[in-house]
């Protein structure tokens, strides 16, 4: 199931033989001889990335407060990005002399903000029954849906998150359902169509939920109706997910051995939970509680899988060196408590506890607002730790919003921290990024700008805003 | 700050310590009041009332407690300006939820619900709020089936009687979504309005038992809209669009008693002058800057900075669980263009003047209760917190659920050399 290509002839005789009925007896043999020569195999990426970087102009940034994303701050630093990529970072370059020259006095720089847990594009601006393309809520189990097929790439919101830093987001599906689909990782770039702003080579994730959503959606539709159903629902999909790959693995083992084996019926839903039992997508699974987060990390021993990210995680606090021992991360809010009872045990330290019990913290936003200010997040996040004696340097923290959901994601070869040779996706920010007072000042991502706060024709505006009233105004 | 933590932990589970009198000496003293900003002011607290403030040097009487606020930032208490404090505890599916009303015969068009008899002081929120520098909220229903989503009321956040007024003003919302119960179209929702006030003004003598009555209101509601009417109870309007914010003003125009205060408001810069002009105040979420439906088109950060440009007053604060985070979205609005007193104003000054309470709340200043808070520095900046809250002159635990959580799990790894284990009771 790992590589590419499907076999066309195959698929489109059995579609011809299909749709004529008679007369079929001698396409379909000629198809079985065929299948005899071609093995069947599932394109693994059907709706590839048309992503262009912006113009990238070779640039020098320096005298700025330089946060790298791996854990260092250097005062009065350097940094030099070309062709996209990172060139150098430190304290006196060499640059070649056309490059454009940036000085950022009192200002600071760091890697653009990933956020793993965004909603844009499925749940987009306006919010209309029309535009509620992000829960398909008509089964616990919708493992075959893709939130890419949902997104509307006109969400006013991509620009507003841009406005915030956000270089990188992944679009989730929401958490109606135990298996709610698969994820897309986006560029944010804003553009014409979701191909178009889709980060290349990303790995899929698919979305998962533990608690009270699932039975508050389906409990008076058939279940599960208790916490205990939900997690025989996510056994029973991945007993079935199990099976499925047999079959698959049977096939290729008897076409491997000459055999002219039927070729077993594609399911797109067993399709993606294969997928992920064979490592190739990511698990981001909603769950707030310790003790539901602690069986979902056995259900996980249970069917040999990786658990990426927890997210909302409200508790992780409570399970930080299991969650830790079991390399799992958590994507959180700052202070978003009490909204329903299994967030009730929210607290301000949440983020830097995990963080200093040595797992991977990640700061998300689920909001259309939060998403413009996750640095601000991050802030608070960071100070609260402070008062509470988790002394947790700014550029230590700052892995939060860049390194740690780029490794959620896994993207961190290419992005997430400011190191030579990586996607120059960064932000250079007015002042103190940790203060209520700091915008982001430009943003670049692959090493264009994508947004200047001096200067308002950069200002992203979608369609929708096109001859609206406050188009084109102050964001 | 150690006597303050000694003082905490000798009342344990109780809010506050006896009312007494303190000095509060050497901080920035932001008073919103005539004395504008002192520093190395002296704030004298007797009684639960602030005695005196003071830049100079002053004597401190004896038997005074001394607060040592040097270098730190002194704000009067935060009011958040509309929330449903007391109300909810846990608003999805885990009951407790007084802010929501279904329809119930005591009322027709909603007028008459009264939260004053809802209130639980003992709700989590109100340690978690009040540890955050909020030591007064107005507090309403947030959603209901009628026409008017009933009187509200000002609590304090401290204490077994936190009413501090009740029947304090009445909401209705006038978006397009408020139009929903009455036939989905504003075309309906006006002369609803229109029709309900003119009812409650007519009728002289309240319909009994045995009194026939075929009205739009029960006897309830036209007892609460009377007030409305002469301007006694402050009438809260949502709206988001211009348009519809334009009807809120020709409202007031037509209804000069009424006492109009505009909520949400997302495209209010539009009309800003006319809002001056009407002296019609503003409750906003400065953060919203996305078109969420289709009457906010116009939404922008610059909101709150553009209506004080105007001369319209701003109140910054419209949540529950997180209304301790009005404190952020006041810094964000200051760091879109509002001023920076128009900032601390809209969490203190603003707030209690809609709420006719500007003689007792929201200043620091001889006479007022005293609802005092030090902050570590800048109230505004996301990093720094209250250090110490004082709410009607007593000093307050700093306590809340959630520190109890914290103080239970963070650092259990740090006290035992293995991985941490079960909890034990304190």
């Amino acid at each position: 199931m790992k590589s590419v290509n499907t076999r066309l002839p195959v698929l489109l005789s059995g579609l011809v033989c299909a749709l004529a009925l008679s007369g079929c007896t001698a396409t379909a043999k000629s198809a079985d001889k065929q299948a005899t020569n071609n093995k069947v195999e599932i394109d693994t990426n059907p709706y590839p990335s048309t992503y262009q970087p912006l113009e990238s102009t070779p640039t020098l940034i320096k005298n700025v407060t330089l946060i790298d994303g791996v854990g260092n701050k250097i005062d009065n630093a350097m940094i030099y990005f070309a062709e996209g990529k990172i060139q150098a970072v430190g304290t006196s370059l060499d640059v070649p002399a056309d490059a454009k020259v940036i000085d950022g006095e009192g200002k600071w720089v760091t890697p653009g903000i990933i956020d793993n847990h965004s909603h844009l594009g499925v749940y987009p601006s306006p919010s209309t029954r029309s535009h509620a393309d992000g829960n398909e809520m008509t089964n616990p189990v919708t493992a075959e849906v893709w939130a890419e097929h949902s997104v509307w790439p006109q969400d006013p919101g991509f620009g507003r998150a841009l406005a915030g830093g956000v270089t990188t987001l992944q679009i989730l599906p929401g958490s109606a359902n135990l298996f709610g689909g698969r994820s897309v990782v986006l560029k944010n770039v804003p553009n014409r169509t979701m191909q178009d702003m889709k980060f290349p080579d990303a790995p899929y994730g698919m979305k998962m939920a533990c608690g009270e959503n699932p039975k508050r959606v389906y409990g008076e539709k058939g279940g599960p109706m208790t916490n205990m159903g939900n997690v025989a629902g996510y056994r029973q999909a991945w007993s079935d997910a199990q099976d499925y790959m047999r079959k698959w693995e049977r096939y290729e083992a008897d076409f491997d051995a000459g055999k002219n084996p039927k070729v077993p019926k594609r399911d797109l839903q067993m399709e993606t939970l294969a997928g992920v039992l064979s490592g190739d997508i990511r698990v981001h699974m909603h769950c707030y509680r310790a003790d539901e987060m602690t069986i979902m990390m056995d259900v996980m021993k249970e069917f040999d899988y990786q658990i990426g990210t927890f997210h909302h995680a409200v508790e992780a606090y409570k399970i930080a060196d299991k969650l830790a021992k079991n390399d799992v991360c958590s994507a959180m809010w700052a202070d978003w408590w009490g909204f329903k009872m299994e967030a009730y045990d929210g607290i301000r330290e949440n983020i830097p506890a995990v963080h200093a019990a040595g797992a991977c913290a990640i700061v998300h936003s689920d909001s259309d607002l939060g998403i413009q200010r996750l640095n601000q997040e991050a802030a608070k996040a960071w100070s609260d730790g402070q008062r509470a004696g988790l002394d947790i340097p700014k550029e230590e923290a700052w892995v939060w919003l860049s390194a740690n959901p780029a490794k959620s994601l896994g993207i961190f070869e290419q992005t997430g921290s400011l190191e030579q040779g990586k996607n120059a996706d960064l932000v250079l920010w007015n002042g103190d990024p940790f203060s209520t007072y700091t915008k982001a000042e430009k943003v670049y991502i692959d090493g264009g700008l994508a947004y200047d706060l001096s200067a308002p024709e950069t200002w992203p505006v979608s369609d929708f805003e096109l001859g609206q009233v406050g188009e084109g105004d102050v964001k | 700050m150690k006597t303050l933590a000694l003082l905490a932990l000798s009342t344990l589970m109780s809010t506050t310590v006896l009312a007494q009198n303190i000095a509060i000496t050497g901080g920035k003293v932001i008073t919103m009041g005539e004395n504008g900003t002192l520093h190395k002011a002296t704030i004298l607290i007797e009684d639960g009332t602030i005695q005196q403030v003071s830049g100079d040097d002053i004597e401190i009487p004896e038997g005074y407690q001394v607060i040592d606020a040097s270098g730190k930032t002194v704000t009067p208490g935060l009011i958040g300006a509309f929330t449903s404090l007391g109300l909810v505890e846990v608003s999805s599916s885990a009951g407790v939820v007084d802010a929501t009303v279904d329809p119930t015969p005591i009322t027709k068009t909603g007028a008459a619900l009264d939260v004053s008899y809802a209130v639980n002081p003992d709700s989590s929120l109100m340690g978690v709020t009040r540890i955050e520098g909020m030591t007064a909220a107005a507090t309403g229903i947030t959603y209901t089936d009628f026409l008017f989503s009933g009187q509200g009321a000002v609590i304090s956040l401290s204490g077994d009687e936190p009413v501090l007024k009740s029947q304090a003003f009445v909401t209705v919302d006038v978006t397009g979504s408020g139009s929903e119960h009455t036939g989905g179209s504003r075309a309906a929702l006006w002369v609803t309005i229109e029709q309900a006030l003119a009812e409650a003004d007519a009728v002289t003598t309240l319909p009994g038992p045995d009194t026939a009555w075929h009205g739009l209101n029960t006897p309830n509601d036209i007892s609460a809209l009377k007030k409305v009417l002469s301007g006694d109870l402050p009438l809260f309007m949502k709206a988001d669009r211009a348009s519809d914010i334009r009807q809120v003003i020709a409202f007031k125009e037509r209804h000069s008693m009424i006492n109009v205060v505009l909520i949400h408001a997302v495209e209010a810069w539009r009309v800003a002058d006319a809002l001056a002009e009407a002296d019609i105040p503003v409750i906003i979420d400065p953060e919203y800057n996305l078109p969420g439906n289709f009457d906010q088109l116009g939404a922008t950060l610059a909101n709150a900075a553009r209506l004080e440009q105007a001369g319209v007053s701003v109140a910054i604060g419209m949540d529950t669980h997180n209304i301790r985070l009005a404190t952020q979205h006041a810094g964000n609005a200051v760091a879109s263009g509002l001023s920076y007193d128009a900032g601390i104003a809209s969490l203190t000054r603003t707030p209690a003047q809609i709420l006719g309470m500007e003689d007792t709340l929201g200043q620091i200043g001889t006479g007022y209760r005293a609802d005092v808070v030090i902050w570590s520095g800048d109230p505004l900046e996301v990093t720094e917190v209250a250090e110490q809250v004082i709410i009607n002159g007593s000093l307050i635990d700093m306590e809340s659920r959630q520190s109890r959580l914290r103080e239970r799990y963070v650092g259990m790894d740090a006290a035992s050399d293995t991985s941490a284990s079960h909890y034990v009771r304190p």
